[in-house]
Formats: structure tokens, C-alpha cells, sequence
């Protein structure tokens, strides 16, 4: 069980011991005291072990994450968990702007709000926030799902592919071609899952979110526009 | 880049450790702007006085001299106190007129980097911990203060060209992003009286804040009319005598944090400059939302 002081040890350090470890480590629990907002804490972990930040992290904390589950025990700053591949970032407090960008698989939960950009470009990943989310969240979303329990802020799924969002409160404004889709069966099941992989499930009825998705009006070139250009 | 932290002290017991606390901050932050820094501090004032803080072009001129030859020769009643580059002058209000025709026309090198009855600012070009040192910025007590770190974009890397920029009575701003229509809106300012000295774009948002101001508006409502008037990307946090503010364009791209306790009021652009305050583990700490002005006033 290593336990790694970031008062002591710098964060290079930390995550080229991180960066080390082998498949079939016994090091599977790590323990980072002392993180003071500090900088891409635990960045491009490739091992199947569990990361315990006792603190705020700053930028980039778990980003590129494949298998490991890394748990911010207070606040991330910008860009958590950014373009992970798998595995599950738990952030206890709020997340900064643009939590999960980019993101092509695993998990990412908010326990608090995150702000501005939550989940831009992602493209496999599941975000789920259980506070509020900020302006232009899921803006060119490829893929995987946005889950919030509170508010979206302006102009949400701005631009949006295939990623799907399921939002319980009032959304601020729509982004161009991001529209309120049927909530079908299919739908709440998905959802259930999602709430069941963060321990919500059946605390919260599902029908109280709503989708959203793309009206795919801006895919291809519309040829009525021709003259616009 | 650029770094940026603020500090609104709202327990009286806190004011002495003001300097200290904004050096530990500015401290955190010197990685986002190594090229120059600047402190902007809101100390104890005097009724019908002026506090004039000058500095010479560079580090290297001897700012005393200058302080002591304008107080010889058209203010005998100043008080002069020199701290590294810069002098603060401490003159009575109806001097300053004279004073400031005075150092126009003979000492045009010398630029009045501020004037306030509380506000006194200290800029320099070199790395942010060793300016701090250099301006013993750590001793320092006040109700409120600014300080930035500089990555310069927009114009050259000197003394004036460091935040915070002050461009009326106990007004200072400090930013991080860059001003797209700063040439055209520095023009109508001049027109409009506001002195604006420098190339920079930043000098002129706090230019027309204080014009703003100027015309009746309140902190808060210039800092809401910017929104239209200033086009760019910014994080801007502003000082006056009382009051401490802070907006953010309505995109939001320059990163803010804030944090909020029964003792003070801090903002900062990254977590980590907040980690030593007193009591940050408890504090309410939250992002400021785009387009939405922040403001605390004294009472």
C-alpha cells in the first residue's frame, strides 16, 4: 500500500512510479496525501490499481486513465479525467471546466457540480454529475452519456453527434442541433444502469430526466444553403 | 497564460498578514506568467491626502532620487518612501495637480503608476517571487490587494507593461486574456479624458471601467457594460477603495476560482494559490460563472 506525500515527493515522481507498475503488481492500492491542486496528479496510469487522493487536485488529474480507479477525495481542476480510456474517476467535490473531455471509455463521477464543458468531444466515455453542469457541456459529443441530476447550463450538446444526455433539471438553452428527445423504455433501462454503476440506482425515479440528443441536421451539407457560401 | 489572485479581507484581525498571504499566493502562480509581476495593495489612508506611487523605465533608475528632487522642488510637505523600483509619495489632494505638472515636465521618464488615498501599486519585470522579495510585499497590511503574473501577449515586457494597470482614483485591474478592439476603444477613451499611457490592452479595460465609473455607473454595473463593449476573452478582477470585483467573458476560457470565508473574500486562477489561506478547507469554494459580475464592498 504505498503512500505517496506530495509535500515530500514531486509528481513526476509519482506517476513515473505509477507509470511502472506491471500487470500483475501487488501494489494495487496507493494512497496520495497532501495534493494542493497540484498538476496532472496520477496522468496516464495503464495497471488495474486504485488511487486515493486525499485532496484537491489541480488540472488534468487521471487524464488518458486506462483500468485504474482513481478517487479525488476533495475538488479537480480543469480537464479531469480528460480523454480516458477505462476505468473510473470518483471526484468527491466539484469538477473544473471541461471534466471528461475527449473521453473514449470508462466512468466519471462528480459528486458536486462540474462547470463549463463537461464532457466536450467525448466519445465513449459515461459522465455522470450529480450536481449541476456548466455552459456548453457535451458541445460535439461523439459518444457515450452525459448524466446530470441537477442543471445544465447555456447552450448544452452544442453541435452534438451521438452522445446521449439525460438531464433531471431545467436546462439553461439547447446548442444548435442538440434537441429534447422521447424518453422510451429503452432509455429508462440504460439510465438505471448508469445510476446503478454510481450506487443511485432507485433512489431517484428515472422518469424525472429528460434526453437529449442530435436532431443530425447538420451531418451532411444541406444544398438549400449553397448560396450562403 | 497569466496569473492572477486576489484577496478582500473582511475580519479586521487578518489586514496585518495581508502581504503575506498575497505573496504565498502569487507564489503559486509564478508558472503561469514568469515575465514580470505586480502587487496592488490597499493600506491605511490619510483624509485629504494623495498617495502617488511612481516608477522609473526600468529597475534600474534610481527612483529616490527622482522622489526626493520632486519633493524639494514642488512638494516640501510629502512624505517619500521607496520601495525597490518604485516611491510612494504621500502629498496633500490639493498638491497633486502641480505635482503631476511637475514630474510631465520634468521628469518625463518617471510614470505615475497610481494614485489613491489607500491604493499604492508595485510592478516589476522579473520572475514573481523575486519582485515580491524585492518589494518587500510580504510586510505589507491593507484591507484588499491584487497581484498578477505576467506571460506577456498583447505588448512589450517593461515596467509599465505589468499589471495591475490603475487609470483612476483607487482603481486598479488585473487580467488574464487578451482584448481584440483595445485600439479603436483606447481612442474613444482618450476622447473621453480617460489617460491611458501604454499600448496595452489591459489598460484599457481598466480605462473604461473608470470611465464607466466616471459617469455614474457602480462597480458592478461597469463590469456588467463591459460585457458588450469589451470584445475579447478575459478574467478580469478590479479593485477600487472599498470594493473588490470580479467578471469573466460570457465564453469563460481564462479559469477563476473563488473562495469564501467569515474572514475573507480570495480569488485566484488556479486551486493551488488558494491551498494556504487560513481555513481554506472549509471555505465555500466555488468557479464564478461567465458574464455574471462579483462584487464585495467595505463597509
Amino acid at each position: 500500500m504505498p503512500n505517496i506525500d506530495l509535500a515530500k515527493t514531486s509528481v513526476r515522481e509519482l506517476n513515473a512510479a505509477l507509470h511502472r507498475l506491471t500487470p500483475t503488481t501487488n501494489e494495487t492500492f496507493w494512497t496520495v496525501t497532501n495534493p494542493g491542486g497540484e498538476h496532472s496528479i496520477a496522468v496516464g496510469v495503464d495497471a488495474d490499481v486504485t488511487i486515493n487522493i486525499e485532496g484537491n487536485a489541480g488540472y488534468f488529474c487521471g487524464g488518458m486513465n486506462k483500468n485504474a480507479t482513481i478517487v479525488v477525495e476533495g475538488s479537480a481542476g480543469q480537464g479531469v479525467g480528460e480523454n480516458m480510456m477505462s476505468g473510473l474517476i470518483h471526484v468527491k467535490g466539484d469538477a473544473s471546466q471541461s471534466a471528461g473531455a475527449t473521453g473514449r471509455g470508462g466512468r466519471l463521477i462528480v459528486e458536486g457540480n462540474a462547470s463549463a464543458r463537461c464532457g466536450i468531444s467525448m466519445k465513449g466515455i459515461d459522465i455522470v454529475v450529480k450536481g449541476d453542469i456548466g455552459h456548453l457541456s457535451a458541445f460535439m459529443g461523439q459518444n457515450g452519456r452525459l448524466v446530470v441530476f441537477g442543471e445544465a447550463g447555456e447552450a448544452l450538446g452544442d453541435s452534438l453527434y451521438e452522445a446521449r444526455l439525460y438531464v433531471r433539471g431545467p436546462v439553461a438553452s439547447l446548442g444548435a442541433d442538440c434537441v429534447e428527445k422521447e424518453m422510451r423504455e429503452e432509455h429508462k433501462a440504460e439510465l438505471i444502469e448508469l445510476l446503478k454503476s454510481c450506487g443511485e440506482a432507485f433512489k431517484i425515479d428515472v422518469s424525472e430526466f429528460k434526453r437529449y440528443g442530435s436532431a443530425r441536421k447538420l451531418y451532411n451539407f444541406n444544398i438549400d444553403n449553397a448560396g450562403a457560401y | 497564460m497569466c496569473g492572477i489572485a486576489g484577496l478582500f479581507i473582511k475580519q479586521r484581525s487578518l489586514e496585518p498578514q495581508l502581504g503575506e498571504l498575497l505573496t504565498k499566493m502569487t507564489s503559486t502562480l509564478c508558472g503561469r506568467g514568469p515575465d514580470s509581476a505586480g502587487f496592488a495593495i490597499y493600506g491605511a489612508g490619510e483624509r485629504s491626502k494623495t498617495k502617488l506611487t511612481i516608477a522609473g523605465p526600468s529597475a534600474s533608475y534610481d527612483i529616490g532620487a527622482a522622489a526626493e528632487r520632486l519633493k524639494r522642488d514642488v512638494a516640501p510637505k510629502a512624505t517619500v518612501s521607496v520601495r525597490y523600483s518604485h516611491a510612494v509619495i504621500t502629498l496633500d489632494d490639493a498638491d497633486l495637480p502641480k505635482v503631476e505638472a511637475w514630474l510631465g515636465a520634468n521628469l518625463p521618464e518617471v510614470n505615475i503608476v497610481s494614485a489613491g488615498r489607500r491604493l499604492e501599486i508595485f510592478k516589476e519585470v522579473g520572475y514573481p517571487d523575486d519582485v515580491a522579495k524585492n518589494f518587500g510585499i510580504a510586510e505589507m497590511s491593507g484591507t484588499h490587494g491584487i497581484t498578477h503574473t505576467r506571460m506577456a501577449t498583447e505588448s512589450a515586457v517593461t515596467t509599465d507593461g505589468a499589471h495591475p494597470f490603475s487609470t483612476g482614483t483607487d482603481q486598479c485591474l488585473v487580467h488574464n486574456g487578451s482584448l481584440s478592439n483595445h485600439a479603436s476603444l483606447r481612442r474613444t477613451l482618450r476622447r473621453d479624458g480617460i489617460k491611458i499611457k501604454t499600448e496595452n490592452d489591459s489598460e484599457v479595460a481598466a480605462g473604461y471601467l473608470t470611465r464607466q465609473m466616471r459617469d455614474g455607473q457602480s462597480l458592478g454595473e461597469a463590469l456588467k457594460s463591459g460585457l458588450n463593449d469589451l470584445d475579447g476573452f478575459f478574467t478580469f478582477v478590479v479593485g477600487t477603495e472599498s470594493g473588490f470585483g470580479v467578471i469573466r467573458d460570457p465564453i469563460a476560457c481564462k479559469p477563476a476560482v473563488m473562495a469564501e470565508t467569515g474572514d475573507y473574500v480570495a480569488f485566484a486562477s488556479e486551486y493551488k494559490s488558494l491551498t494556504g489561506l487560513p481555513g481554506i478547507a472549509s471555505a465555500k469554494v466555488w468557479e464564478p460563472k461567465p458574464a455574471t459580475p462579483y462584487f464585495w464592498e467595505r463597509d
